[in-house]
């Protein structure tokens, strides 16, 4: 099997590798797949909480090389936008994007829902969040 | 834990690369890129198999089977030689040696042949989980056509337990078929008790010794074989060739044919001799007789110091296998935390195999890394190394240098990797895929 040249390069040099602080309520983090599968992925995001915008994101993948470039794909696309915008990504264009031969749908599948965990994560956070006492004066 | 790790500059992926000379730093020996350590999947000719065969094809071109001109009596010859050649290696005479077109043609033989022969003492045939699909897959067709099928198990290192098979004889029982040593694992069975076993109950033993033959000594008469599947690229001979040894005294083995057209091979197996072939598989064989103390002895070494290097480089590495009941040249690791693609991917300048799902057609791990019990985790983080002939010391160094880095790198990217480090059970996590 040969692999795409961006699936090729995402390998090679993956984009936003690491680790955010879970407890943090700013961060929203997503674990999809199982080790049996042969699939993990973990999907994290910083949000904005004015604006509501992704400032930042990291993974970690347990899974193959397509596998890794879908979610590493993934960590770059939702950089910079709203929790909304972020939401329509689709799969298939994680497809398009890197070429992925039809037996690796499924990596891209992964990575999709990897974002709407995280995203599921942090509007939990958000939800549950103590209203902060205002100062009387 | 001290990681002596010698870093290499990144290899590009996917380009095509004509035989590249990398310098290896630890012992400056150099060494050429690729690298081939997938013995287990096929070998090279040997370039004396070559040189014998070529004749063949050239002005000994006869059919082994025109017995009135000098054309067919040299093909003959060949033929008559390389039977004697393979007979010697497993201490067989000639006669019971047929030549087929490979070691898959060779099982259906065997296991089909005994079917419809023996067919009115009995329908029971037994075999294991952990064969070859050349067996597996002749024994689903025969339980089609009304035979039953036992699959034993294997334990937890991949050997088939001797009660079980006992167990599971009974007056029906026509046949055993039980390979000698695992394609993926390397784990040899323990064939001359199985046979001993075989013999006292009256039951045919078959086993398909494809990876075993020409890595490890023997004798059809001391392991108390009946049949043996022999595949000729698995021994640094031509694809496309192979043998079958069938007994034919205490007892005499009858087979019912597989193809009908002329009767040769004593009616067992009708067709033209694949002369060039044949010779080559008998030039692989003498070549096995005479070189296989030293190369298997050479094998291990070799397979040992990979081993060795690999799990004092990196913790959480595990062998799938029993590593004392094992063919000399094997080694079946998996890397916790790590995808066997992924592996793959990253030592694209080696030639190696992986159990993982990923790796596979269906998308189903490793049946036989399933069979003993190895976590599919595990099973997807596997890797086959199935050293050869041709590897050198530098290569096995070169190799165990390139994995460990390759799996550091990725354990950094794992987050099963990083669970673990942080104490997580990863067994007691509820994941989201399952």
């Amino acid at each position: 099997m040969s692999y795409s040249e961006k699936v090729i390069d995402h390998y090679n040099n993956p984009r936003n590798v690491g680790s955010m602080d879970k407890q943090s309520s700013d961060v929203g983090t997503g674990l999809v797949g199982a080790p049996e599968c042969g699939d993990v992925m973990k999907l994290q995001i910083k949000v904005n909480p004015e604006t509501n915008v992704i400032e930042d994101a990291k993974f970690k993948t347990f899974g193959c090389g397509s596998a890794i470039a879908s979610s590493s794909l993934a960590t770059e696309w939702v950089k910079g936008k709203t929790i909304a915008e972020a939401l329509t990504i689709k799969n298939t264009e994680i497809v398009k994007e890197l070429a992925l031969p039809p037996v690796k749908i499924h990596c891209s599948v992964l990575a999709e829902d990897a974002i709407r965990a995280a995203i599921g994560d942090w509007k939990k956070k958000q939800a549950s969040a103590v209203p902060v006492a205002v100062e009387a004066k | 834990m001290s990681t002596q790790v010698t870093t290499f500059p990144p290899v590009e992926i996917g380009v095509q690369t004509d035989a590249q000379t990398k310098t290896q730093p630890t012992n400056g020996h150099a060494v050429t890129l690729p690298i081939y350590m997938d013995n287990h999947a096929t070998t090279p000719v040997d370039p004396r198999v070559l040189e014998e065969m070529l004749p063949y094809f050239t002005n000994k071109f006869g059919n082994a089977a025109s017995r009135n001109h000098s054309f067919g009596w040299a093909g003959e010859e060949a033929i008559e030689t390389a039977r004697e050649r393979i007979a010697k290696l497993i201490g067989a005479t000639p006669k019971e040696i047929i030549f087929t077109s490979g070691a898959t043609e060779s099982d259906n033989l065997a296991i089909k042949g005994v079917a419809e022969m023996y067919r009115e003492k009995g329908n029971h045939i037994i075999t294991a989980v952990t064969e070859h699909k050349a067996v597996l897959d002749t024994c689903k067709r025969l339980e089609k056509y009304g035979f039953r099928v036992t699959y034993l198990p294997v334990q937890k290192d991949g050997l088939v337990d001797l009660d079980d098979l006992k167990r599971a004889m009974d007056e029906k029982t026509i046949l055993v078929t039980i390979m000698a040593a695992n394609n993926e694992i390397g784990v040899v069975q323990p064939i001359a008790e199985i046979g001993k076993l075989c013999h006292e109950k009256g039951v045919i033993f078959h086993t398909d010794a494809t990876q075993y033959v020409g890595k490890v000594p023997m004798d059809v008469i001391k392991q108390n074989l009946d049949l043996v599947s022999i595949s000729g690229h698995k021994m640094y001979g031509p694809k496309g060739v192979g043998a079958l040894y069938v007994r034919r005294k205490n007892p005499r083995v009858q087979l019912s044919p597989l193809i009908d057209g002329g009767g040769h091979e004593r009616g067992m197996r009708s067709g033209t001799l694949n002369v060039p072939g044949i010779a080559g598989l008998g030039k692989a064989c003498a070549i096995c007789s005479e070189e296989m103390p030293q190369e298997s002895c050479r094998m291990a070494g070799l397979r040992n110091r990979l081993r060795d290097k690999i799990m004092s480089s990196l913790d959480e590495v595990y062998i799938n296998g029993s590593m004392e009941h094992r063919l000399p040249n094997n080694l079946n690791i998996s890397f916790a935390y790590v995808e066997g693609e992924s592996l793959l991917m990253g030592i694209n300048d080696i030639a190696v195999s992986s159990g993982s799902a990923c790796t596979s057609a269906t998308l189903e791990p490793s049946y036989v890394l399933k069979a003993l019990g190895t976590g599919d985790d595990l099973a997807h983080s596997s890797i086959r190394f199935g050293l050869g002939r041709f590897n050198t010391e530098a290569e096995v160094d070169y190799v165990a240098a390139r994995v460990t880095e390759t799996v550091q790198r990725l354990r950094e990217l794992s987050p099963l990797y990083e669970m673990a480090k942080e104490g997580i059970d990863l067994k007691s996590v509820k994941w989201a895929g399952e």
